[in-house]
């Protein structure tokens, strides 16, 4: 009955309620609130001008279309890409950062959070509105960029390039990656402060690019206590090396079905564990 | 003769239960035809609460280094029946605001339990059917109002027909100007957040509404208009549960009320039942007679004081008023008004 002491029973008990299941509500029910909150966060990103960071973007493809018609013959293609995908990247990082760590904290500051979760809302649910609302900004936004890119590319060829259709795979990795990033952010800001839950999600994101080196480390490096510590950041840290294949799209290798295949299932896998872990800590706390 | 006695005692009966309902709504002069109604149109069984409160203690955490508790509610019991509004009253700090984020499960009792409609308050789907209005409500600053609205009544999971229409019927109803239904929240005064805070709890037709301060931030007409909404609230068979120290405004409203005092409950029961204490002081008002002549006609048993307009004769029992009256009579006063004197709430709460 009471939160205090959960046996298995309430527990489940909570776990089910904390996405907003119920024996009274139906599946779909929930699923129609979740949406709900979703679009209000997409809606929300979109009043708070997170889609600008586009003009930003492609005054950068412009210029550089501009700029490479004039330096370098047969290298545009490889270097609009490169240049492109990369932005893309770290537009996408930025917005998952800093909107991200926000998601929940502004709620909790402006208290708006307490007219919702006074309603039928579970606070898994709520998390996971919130969640898919910021990664449908970040679609929106990746898929622009595509297409920008992919424009830039017909633009600087003078004509059709198979390029513009080989670069999407990769465009589709970054997004994971994204989604990824958007994740973890989630999970620092449901217990820290929004300025240190950017600073761990960045980090989190420089060294989940550097995976194999850590995974090299845990076998060399001296100490026993290093090893260990590297090995438990190799196995916790998302490993961000399978998405990031820009270099090779820009020479125009396109990653195999089964790497796709493969970085998928674990960035899903990944984001549940993410977002099961934000939920747990979320549905404790007290909202003073 | 078998028959005519029959008659008489079906005339009794009849008289009996006439009495009775006189006395009940004499009672509770506002609730006409609101009672009936709850009973055919709920779900909720006449016989269970509305709201149960059990025991209910809240420590908060403060300080950083070292984490000291502050006990906010302690060990508060109180019972809700359905129909009434209910007014919640405690000075700054005493708890009202815990209590209601503990029941709308923002924060998490230290012990204790408390059941809405019969259900734990951590029963997702019961919160489908109430209401809640937060202390100095913020919501999205960058919704319109009539988005707003139409946001909570999706979380609600009501359709879109039903979304438009309720939220039209209750911008309307808590007198929000049309204009600013498609103004962003940013530029919405005190007030107008207020209103828009009542309208939102009201979205899914809640049988009972939690309101923490509704008529803070609201100038003297939106008072008025937020008290007769709150009041329409009862006839339409819906309970409420109000904190306010707007004294006023409870004692012309509510049905029953509670105390709480640094977590505790103070006092409780209907408003009548706690001034049951002070009744039959009688006030008598006069003018034109003298005090000392009518000081000494009367004795001690009345007590006599000069105003700037006239007398005030207290008398602490109602079988005394005619003495007083007759003196006045032979004093050639002119009699004002003759008016028993309550305890006010002011006095209770302050207590
Ligand atoms: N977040 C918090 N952290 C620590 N103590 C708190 C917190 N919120 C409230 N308190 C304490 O709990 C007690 C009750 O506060 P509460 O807000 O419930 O009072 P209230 O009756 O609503 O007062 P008011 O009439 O001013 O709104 C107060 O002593 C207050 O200091
Ligand atoms: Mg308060």
């Amino acid at each position: 009955m009471s939160q205090l002491k959960p046996n298995a029973g309430t527990l489940i008990n909570n776990t089910v309620s904390d996405l907003g299941l119920d024996s009274d509500n139906s599946v779909g029910l929930t699923v129609r609130r979740t949406v709900a909150i979703a679009r209000n966060a997409f809606r929300e990103a979109v009043r708070d001008r997170v889609l600008y960071n586009l003009v930003i973007f492609a005054l950068l493809l412009i210029a550089g279309a501009i700029f490479l018609g004039e330096l370098s013959a047969g290298q545009e293609a490889k270097i609009i890409v490169d240049l492109g995908l990369s932005a893309m990247l770290l537009f996408g990082v930025f917005i998952a950062i800093f909107v991200g760590v926000g998601l929940v904290y502004k709620e909790i500051e402006r208290r708006t959070l307490y007219t919702i979760l006074s309603k039928p809302i579970g606070r898994g649910q709520f998390l996971l509105g919130k969640y898919l609302g910021l990664c449908l900004t970040l679609l929106v936004n990746v898929l622009i960029m595509g297409l920008g890119v992919s424009l830039a590319l017909v633009y600087v060829r003078r004509g059709w390039d198979p390029m513009a259709i080989k670069i999407w795979p990769a465009i589709f990795l970054i997004y994971v990656e994204l989604m990824i990033i958007t994740g973890v952010a989630l999970l620092f800001s449901s217990f820290s402060s929004p300025a240190l839950s950017a600073l761990l999600t960045f980090f989190v994101f420089i060294i989940g690019h550097f995976s194999a080196d850590l995974k090299a480390l845990s076998g060399t490096t001296g100490s026993a206590s290093a090893r260990w510590l590297f090995r438990s950041l190799y196995y916790l840290l998302p490993n961000l090396s399978n998405y990031s294949v820009i270099t090779a799209a820009a020479h125009g290798v396109v990653p195999d079905g089964r790497s796709l295949l493969v970085a998928t299932v674990y960035a899903v896998v990944y984001i549940m564990v993410l977002l099961a872990a934000a939920t747990l800590i979320f549905s404790r706390r007290n909202f003073k | 003769m078998r028959t005519r006695k029959y008659q008489d005692d079906e005339f009794d009966e009849l008289l009996q239960k006439r009495l009775r309902s006189k006395q009940e709504r004499s009672r509770n002069p506002r609730i006409k035809g609101g009672a009936a109604k709850w009973a055919t149109s709920h779900r909720t069984p006449k016989s269970m609460p509305a709201i149960e409160i059990e025991n209910l203690t809240k420590d908060y955490d403060v300080g950083f280094w070292r984490k000291r508790k502050v006990r906010a509610l302690d060990g508060l019991s109180l019972t809700v029946e359905p129909g009434q509004i209910f007014g919640f009253l405690g000075a700054n700090g005493a708890g009202k605001t815990t209590t209601l984020k503990v029941l709308m499960r923002l924060i998490f009792p230290t012990g204790g339990v408390a059941r809405i409609l019969g259900r734990d308050i951590g029963d997702v789907s019961m919160h489908a059917r109430i209401g809640y209005l937060p202390e100095n409500p913020y919501f999205y600053d960058y919704l319109t109002a009539r988005e707003f609205l139409n946001y909570c009544g999706e979380l609600f999971g009501l359709d879109r027909v039903t979304r438009e229409r309720r939220t039209e019927e209750l911008l309307t109803r808590v007198n929000l100007e049309t204009k600013g239904w498609d103004r962003q929240l940013r530029k919405f005064s005190k007030g107008m957040l207020q209103r828009v805070g009542l309208a939102q709890a009201l979205v899914n037709d809640p049988e009972i509404v939690f309101l923490d301060e509704p008529m803070s931030g609201l100038d003297p007409v939106g008072r008025r208009e937020v008290r007769d909404l709150i009041a329409s609230l009862r006839t339409q068979g819906k309970t409420v549960f109000m904190c306010s120290h707007i004294l006023s405004d409870i004692e012309v409203l509510c049905d029953s009320v509670a105390i709480l005092k640094h977590g505790r409950l103070a006092q409780a029961g209907s408003l009548e039942e706690l001034r049951a204490g002070e009744a039959g002081i009688v006030e008598v008002i006069a003018t034109g007679a003298d005090a000392e002549t009518l000081r000494q006609q009367l004795g001690s048993s009345a007590i006599v004081t000069t105003t700037a307009s006239g007398l005030r004769i207290e008398v602490a029992d109602e079988r005394e008023v005619d003495a007083v009256i007759n003196a006045l009579r032979q004093a050639h006063g002119k009699l004002v008004s003759v008016q028993p004197v309550r305890q006010s709430l002011e006095e209770l709460f302050l207590e």
